[in-house]
């Protein structure tokens, strides 16, 4: 079963921006927040050279990482081409402003 | 609404390309019907010659498989031929592959047609064994014979000629060349050029037969063409004779429809043909006077012409210089413009026969006009570059032959010469990329320019410092098929087609202050651009309207929306400013105790006189700002496009040969500029006497004290490119620095390109542009540094205002974790 657990509000996340979430189980996990007030999750290390994912530029669905501008798409963690390689993502939902993550 | 239909008659390089632009625009406004006369997809001709020289092979060479028309709902009709239009009816007549008739509508009619080789009327030449060289076909009948037969002739010594030559040669043919003219390749090369490639050409074996006149193809026993009879009389040996005596646009099928039709089909700006649902685009059009051969020419009439079908109607073709580059392997050519040596121009010329190396630089007035380069080709691209911006070159006249990449350019062993470098070589230093594998991805990924390049391969995409010689290895290996963009109009990013230069005249025309604001006015084509338009225009936004606009931290790097640097591991680095390199006991003692308190693994001394803390978690920047504070410390801005430091020499406040007090003035300067963004970085240097010991010469701004004043320098660069600063301007004291320092600043502020340093912006602009706004106009002068002042007033210390937050968190929160 899908454990949802809540994060934080949605307003705490900037828009274009990112949070940073510490997990035991998984490590940490960049939470993006895009102009159209979607919600992505995924693992905060890029599949190039471990940036952290969360510290890049969002556009659209996707975060171009800052250490050498690869670009993932934060609906389904894939490297957009010509770059090959995934990250892990994690589901998310949002009720009454608030972000849950299914860990 | 119905789709439109649209018929393509043809399927080679221009016109599919002009599918595919179609395609990426308006996907779904058109069911597309191909028609192509070969039984073959739409494939990269001009890598025929590789193919027949035996470097790759047939499928090497296809563009776009069979699988992509499906993928695209494109109706393909191969081998088929189509033989009427009826344009009253709006309809094409096709004789299929199988003899059957094939009639389709069509709401909009492309024809990229091509051309065919021309036949010179010689008598044989009808014969078995004579064939020109243009598809598929053409180069399997040649590896076929090759393996058969002996002798060999090509008849034209164009750059068709030649590469056929060299790939018959290759697979052990004997081979001659007929030239009618004095010298080879006469439309692309100057006699010295021509006599040069000649003599390598017959180093490795081919034979040349120049001012000859070819009289008949003699018919052998076998009823195969067995020699080529001059009108001389003499006769040689032929088995195989190859016509590439030039093309010929395939206008037919347009002519009998009651098209106009001139030396090609007659296009306008927009591609279309004197029939305005009909276009033409490729080898079989002519626009204004002018029918390409080359590919890239036909590549930018594809986007327009695409654009236009798309009813977008904003692209308008305006014709296109070009250039040559041979395919042989080994040997570098290449020429672009005029090179004739028509009245009023002046050659630049170095010669040096004993290293192979010819270069001709044909100038009218102080602009480049024509180029012929053997040899030593690498500054190709760029000379091509300097033409088709007509760029004024009359500062850098002294040394343009030697090119752009004379001094400086590092971490690739000063490897000039692409073609003859072997494949296992370094190309780009900073991502490891050798040269076997760039012209791997061209070929394979049928790559065409820089970025796609870039992309693909990652080559000179980090540091830059590599980029003529991945072009060199681009343009040597598809040939005239390169073309560098166009510096001046080149789109920010692909979020748009505007260019820096449109962007930042609309922010100032229409006062758009945010970026979104701006996004939403130029009609930015993505939701949000992306990772490089979006600083771009932040700082556009913000340079233009101080004050005004808002700065928004989403659109900046990391670097500065953290105020710190990132490393290779996530971990940040933090430079508290040092004014002027000038320290105290007191500030060491706040960065040792903050070192051991925040567990900081390495302490440096930066280049810029000051100290780096190195490993600084994200979550400790602000407390450890904070301490700094308290000790009376700023931010460094060592992460940012902006103000970095004033390095100074001690002056003569110490120094027994000081002339100035640079010291002193090195922390007015960087006080003035405290918190100053900028294009790129920007870096000056305060030295007290000509000794110049703050190395004045490498930095944007350079100040050199002498007994009477200063001498100021700029656009000077100690990185990728060492480039010595251009002397400025002699002032008299402290104070003229400041003005025309700043006023030189903010001219930069104003009106440089996002990421284009000081040294490249003048190379754009020209220094006498810069000398005429900042030194020959005094109010302008004072107009400029009074807007520098005010943009930099009020300034608040970045890292003090996210540390005490008066937002009530939401700086802050930035750097906090959330646990769950």
């Amino acid at each position: 079963m899908t454990d949802w657990k809540k994060i934080c509000a949605v307003s705490d996340v900037p828009v274009l921006g990112s949070r940073v979430v510490d997990s035991e189980a998984h490590g940490r996990i960049a939470v993006f927040r895009n102009s159209a007030d979607e919600v992505f999750a995924v693992h905060d290390k890029c599949p190039h050279k471990a940036g952290p994912l969360s510290q890049g530029i969002v556009h659209g669905k996707t975060v171009t990482c800052p250490l050498h501008s690869w670009k993932i798409q934060l609906e389904d963690g894939q490297v957009v081409a010509p770059d090959v390689g995934c990250v892990k993502h994690f589901p998310t939902k949002v009720e009454n402003g608030e972000v849950f993550l299914a860990l | 609404m119905r789709k439109l239909k649209l018929v393509m008659v043809g399927n080679g390089m221009a016109g599919v390309r002009t599918l595919e632009e179609l395609r990426k625009i308006a996907p779904d406004m058109y069911d597309i019907t191909v028609f192509g006369a070969e039984p073959h997809p739409n494939y990269n001709r001009i890598l025929l010659s590789p193919v027949l020289a035996g470097e790759m092979t047939i499928q090497d060479i296809i563009l776009n498989d069979l699988q992509w028309y499906a993928d695209n709902g494109i109706t393909l009709h191969l081998g088929s031929t189509v033989t009427g239009i009826d344009r009253q009816n709006r309809s094409v007549v096709a004789t299929g592959k199988d003899g059957q008739r094939i009639e389709v509508d069509y709401d909009r009619l492309l024809i990229a047609t091509g051309s065919t080789p021309f036949m010179p009327p010689i008598p044989g030449k009808e014969l078995p064994g004579v064939l020109a060289y243009r598809d598929i076909k053409d180069t399997d009948e040649m590896i076929d014979a090759a393996a058969k037969y002996k002798h060999a002739v090509v008849i034209g010594a164009g750059l068709l000629g030649l590469e056929a030559a060299n790939g018959l040669a290759l697979r052990g043919m004997d081979v001659t060349v007929v030239h009618i003219s004095d010298w080879i390749m006469e439309r692309q090369l100057d006699r010295t050029g021509g006599k040069m490639l000649q003599a390598e050409l017959e180093n490795k074996g081919m034979k040349f037969r120049m001012n000859a006149q070819t009289a008949e193809l003699v018919k052998g026993e076998s009823g195969r063409v067995c020699a080529v009879k001059f009108k001389d009389g003499e006769s040689i040996p032929a088995d195989l004779v190859c016509m590439a005596a030039g093309i010929r646009p395939n206008v037919e099928l347009a002519e009998k429809a009651g098209i106009y039709c001139n030396r090609g089909i007659v296009v306008s700006d927009t591609l279309q043909t004197y029939d305005p649902r009909i276009y033409a685009v490729g080898e079989c059009a002519n626009h204004r006077g002018t029918a390409y051969g080359l590919v890239a020419p036909l590549f930018e009439q594809a986007k327009v012409c695409a654009n236009h079908l798309a009813m977008y109607g904003i692209g308008r073709y305006q014709g296109s210089v070009t250039s040559t580059k041979l395919k042989v392997t080994g040997i570098d050519v290449f020429s672009a413009g005029d090179f004739s040596g028509a009245e009023g121009t002046e050659d630049i010329v170095l010669h040096d026969p004993g290293m192979g190396i010819y270069k001709r630089l044909v100038l009218k007035g102080d602009k480049l006009v024509g180029t012929v380069l053997y040899g030593d080709t690498k500054d190709g691209a760029w000379y091509f570059q300097l033409l088709k911006d007509a760029q004024d070159v009359g500062e850098i006249r002294d040394h343009l032959v030697f090119g752009n990449a004379h001094l400086g350019d590092v971490g690739h062993k000063g490897n000039s010469m692409a073609a003859s470098m072997p494949d296992s070589a370094e190309v780009c230093g900073c991502n490891g990329v050798c040269k076997g594998t760039i012209v791997k991805a061209i070929q394979e990924q049928g790559l065409f320019t820089l970025e796609d390049v870039r992309k693909h391969t990652k080559a000179s995409s980090s540091c830059g410092s590599c980029t003529g010689l991945v072009e060199q290895i681009l343009a040597s290996t598809i040939g005239g098929a390169y073309q560098p963009a166009d510096s001046n109009n080149k789109a920010v990013c692909g979020c748009t087609d505007h260019s820096h230069g449109e962007v930042r005249k609309a922010i100032r025309a229409n006062k758009l202050l945010s970026v979104a604001e701006a996004q939403k006015f130029l009609e930015w084509k993505t939701p949000n651009g992306c990772a490089s338009c979006r600083p771009a225009l932040n700082y556009y936004c913000i340079s233009t309207w101080p004050h005004e606009a808002i700065d928004d931290p989403q659109s900046r790097f990391i670097n500065e929306r953290a105020h710190a640097n990132i490393q290779k591991d996530g971990t940040y680095s933090v430079v508290p400013r040092m004014w002027g390199g000038l320290t105290n006991p007191t500030e060491l003692r706040a960065i040792a105790d903050a070192a051991e308190k925040y567990k900081v693994p390495t302490v440096k001394v930066t280049g810029g006189q000051r100290i780096d803390l190195l490993g600084v978690k994200k979550e400790d920047l602000p407390a450890m700002w904070s301490d700094f504070a308290a000790a009376g410390m700023v931010s460094g801005h060592a992460y940012g496009k902006s103000l970095r430091t004033v390095k100074t020499c001690v002056g003569s406040e110490h120094c027994r040969f000081g002339t100035q007090r640079s010291m002193d003035l090195g922390v007015k300067l960087e006080k003035m500029l405290f918190g100053m963004w900028s294009p790129h970085k920007f870096k000056l240097a305060v030295s007290g006497c000509p000794r110049n010991c703050a190395e004045s010469g490498i930095k944007d701004i350079g100040v050199i004290g002498v007994d009477s004043g200063y001498e100021l320098y700029v656009g000077g660069n100690g990185g990728i490119k060492t480039e010595v600063a251009q002397f400025f301007c002699k002032v008299a004291n402290d104070d003229e620095v400041m003005e025309y320092g700043g006023a030189f600043i903010q001219l930069y502020r104003e009106e440089g390109y996002y990421l284009e340093r000081t040294c490249h912006y003048i190379e754009r602009v020209g220094l006498e542009h810069v000398k005429k706004q900042v030194l020959e106009d005094a109010s302008q002068r004072k107009a400029l540094h009074e807007r520098l002042l005010f943009a930099l007033q009020n300034y608040k210390d970045p890292w003090a205002e996210i540390f005490e937050d008066k937002s009530g968190g939401t700086l802050k929160r930035e750097f906090e974790i959330i646990k769950v």
